[in-house]
């Protein structure tokens, strides 16, 4: 091994390969410029279905929703977990990565398409929204840019994998491979299942929108392109709960209660998590109820156990943490003097809650064939997505950033204060949001439509008035989080550029609670059980899921008494 | 006689599970093979045996 190749980070004890250093960090600020254009347009969006505003024209607002979808749900996500598989599989497995030219050659990808799809939608004649139905059709160059940006994103899923043998070859480890990078293993996995499944679909448009086919069927267009619409956000959950069980592991030295539990929760993801695309087309005729219920109703549920699973395991790691270092007084200290002034921490505590209560129990209910007719193609689709996707991904991503900054930037995080709070204000921010979007959907306000007061429409339609007030809140809501976004923008970018190098004696910023890497728990006395209580080493996280899933069954059992009202069978 | 001496090594069975989640090549041809076969492939047999309208 050439050591002039690696650094071994002083604080983290954490050894980068250089060139693979260098790509993590480029893949970074890539993802975070993305996402701060998708932010601006995220606020135009929330403005304009925010009914006391409703601040751009019709055309303008299709234009900037596409915008706004496409940069968050596809660019800045993925760009970011190709610096995470970087970062899972060279630094944490200390092996150098495998062909960093190819990881150059999918990050210029990667970015040409970027450039070409925004291009594309910015020029006026792509307002297709993310998901471009056939046969509405796109400017050539929006299809054009996403099967770039997506060979790109392979090559970088090849090259995670290519790591992987290197470090097996090269003996880097001992056994299986660390858990965080079986879940970003996981995570490539979905990755190339779904950019496989856009190509099948996306190439042959291409060829549509340029002339050389005549017709894309639709219901065919709709089935494999929700294979890559829906699959991507699994790539999605598969990283951020990595990223979970890195931040347990960094922070308190949290180990998983099980690794085998948590690594089957993850195969159960790779087997099952991607059929869920079908909830998609529970009301599409042409597919059969066998086919539906299946993919929805049974197999997904393997994934959403998965997930549960995850969602014990995590919190529970940490409880086992905590009380092996004392913090064994009632149900709760554990939780309660968690350093709660930790961003690394706060973000991601609150991405497992809002993931779990918000975009679990909601995912559920939706991919439920009877009770998804209720909230089909409302608002309170996005109202889960983004419990999901921004609550759950974003921030545990904007979580990991905070330790990121100095361990991988070598900056110390700017404005400390700002990044204390900001977890909070974008947490709970999207949580309001999410669930005042749930509410305005459940009352059967569109999920799309400029205006849901159908001004000059030919056959009106009146929404309560308290949808109005939802979707007021959504507005509300929706400008505090963003404003959470703009401080991480503003943290991360000033950090990075303009942030004090970090020394040895640096602190990082943070004066509650450093981002070294707490040292391993130690068994306690009489093992872990004995600091429990009731013969439970995690009895706290027992009480959390059982309250959980009291909310489960009753907010699936409320949704199936609001089907026989708002469907009265006589 | 110990196993240094008779030069003979311990062979540990390593549970079938366990292979599987430590090869990531098995992992990635269930992860394309499983929703290939029940998302994709099932569901444009669906669509394309719907009856063309006369």
């Amino acid at each position: 091994m050439n050591k002039e190749l690696f650094r071994t980070c002083p604080e983290s004890g954490l050894q980068f390969h250089k060139p693979a250093e260098t790509l993590m960090r480029t893949n970074a600020v890539l993802a975070v410029v993305i996402l701060l254009f998708g932010g601006i347009t995220a606020l135009l969006v929330t403005l304009t279905r925010w009914p006391a505003v409703h601040l751009l024209e019709a055309s303008q607002f299709y234009q900037v929703l596409t915008l706004h979808g496409v940069n968050m749900l596809i660019f800045w996500m993925i760009t970011f977990e190709i610096a995470v598989l970087y970062f899972c599989s060279s630094t944490l497995l200390k092996c150098r990565l495998a062909t960093p030219r190819i990881a150059w050659l999918g990050f210029a990808l990667m970015l040409i398409g970027i450039v070409v799809n925004n291009a594309a939608v910015l020029n006026g004649d792509a307002s297709v929204m993310m998901t471009s139905y056939v046969p509405m059709p796109a400017n050539p160059n929006f299809y054009l840019g996403l099967i770039l940006f997506a060979v790109g994103a392979l090559l970088g899923c090849f090259v995670f994998l290519g790591t992987l043998i290197i470090a097996k070859e090269e003996k880097t480890y001992e056994g299986s491979i660390p858990l965080v990078t079986f879940g970003a293993l996981t995570a490539c996995i979905i990755a190339i299942f779904t950019i496989a499944s856009g190509a099948v679909i996306l190439i042959p448009t291409y060829l549509w929108s340029i002339g050389y086919i005549n017709n894309i069927d639709a219901a065919m267009y709709r089935l494999v392109w929700w294979a890559l619409g829906h699959s991507s956000q699994q790539i999605n959950v598969a990283a951020h709960v990595s990223v979970w069980y890195a931040i347990a592991a960094i922070v308190f030295g949290a180990r998983p209660l099980s690794e085998k539990v948590s690594r089957t929760a993850f195969f159960l993801y790779i087997a099952f998590l991607q059929i869920a695309s079908a909830h998609h087309l529970l009301v599409d005729p042409g597919l059969s109820s066998e086919w539906k219920i299946f993919n929805t109703s049974y197999a997904m549920y393997l994934a959403v156990l998965a997930s549960m699973v995850h969602g014990l395991t995590v919190p529970g790691s940490i409880e086992v943490a905590q009380r092996a270092k004392g913090l064994t007084n009632g149900l709760f200290e554990w939780l309660r003097k968690a350093p709660w002034g930790n961003p690394v921490f706060s973000g991601m505590f609150l991405s497992l809650i809002g993931f779990g209560f918000i975009g679990g129990i909601s995912g559920v209910v939706m991919g439920t064939e009877q009770i998804n007719i209720i909230i089909h193609n409302t608002i309170y689709v996005p109202g889960h997505f983004h419990a999901t996707v921004v609550i759950g991904s974003t921030l545990a991503f904007m979580s990991l950033t905070y330790f990121l900054i100095p361990v991988l930037f070598r900056k110390q995080v700017m404005l400390p204060g700002l990044a204390k709070i900001q977890p909070y204000l974008f947490g709970i921010g999207m949580m309001v949001f999410t669930m005042a979007m749930m509410g305005a959907g459940t009352l059967g306000v569109q999920r799309r439509h400029w205006d849901m007061a159908f001004t000059d429409a030919m056959i009106g339609f009146d929404y309560p008035a308290s949808a109005y007030t939802f979707m007021g809140v959504v507005g509300i809501s929706g400008v505090a989080a963003i404003l959470g976004g703009a401080a991480y923008v503003l943290v991360t970018v000033l950090s990075v550029f303009f942030g004090k190098p970090v020394g040895s004696e640096s602190s990082f910023g943070f004066t509650t609670s450093t981002l070294t890497r707490a040292e391993p728990v130690v068994m306690p006395e009489g093992g872990h059980e004995a600091a429990g209580k009731w013969g439970f080493a995690a009895p706290g996280t027992f009480l959390l899921a059982m309250f959980f899933l009291v909310i489960f069954v009753l907010y699936y059992a409320v949704n199936w008494k609001y089907l026989a009202s708002v469907w009265p069978i006589s | 006689m110990s196993e240094e001496q008779t030069g003979a090594t311990s062979f540990v069975r390593i549970p079938i599970m366990q292979r599987i989640l430590d090869n990531p090549f098995i992992l990635l041809f269930i992860g394309v093979v499983v929703p290939t076969v029940f998302y994709i492939i099932w569901g444009i047999m669906e669509i394309v045996t719907i009856p063309i309208a006369p």
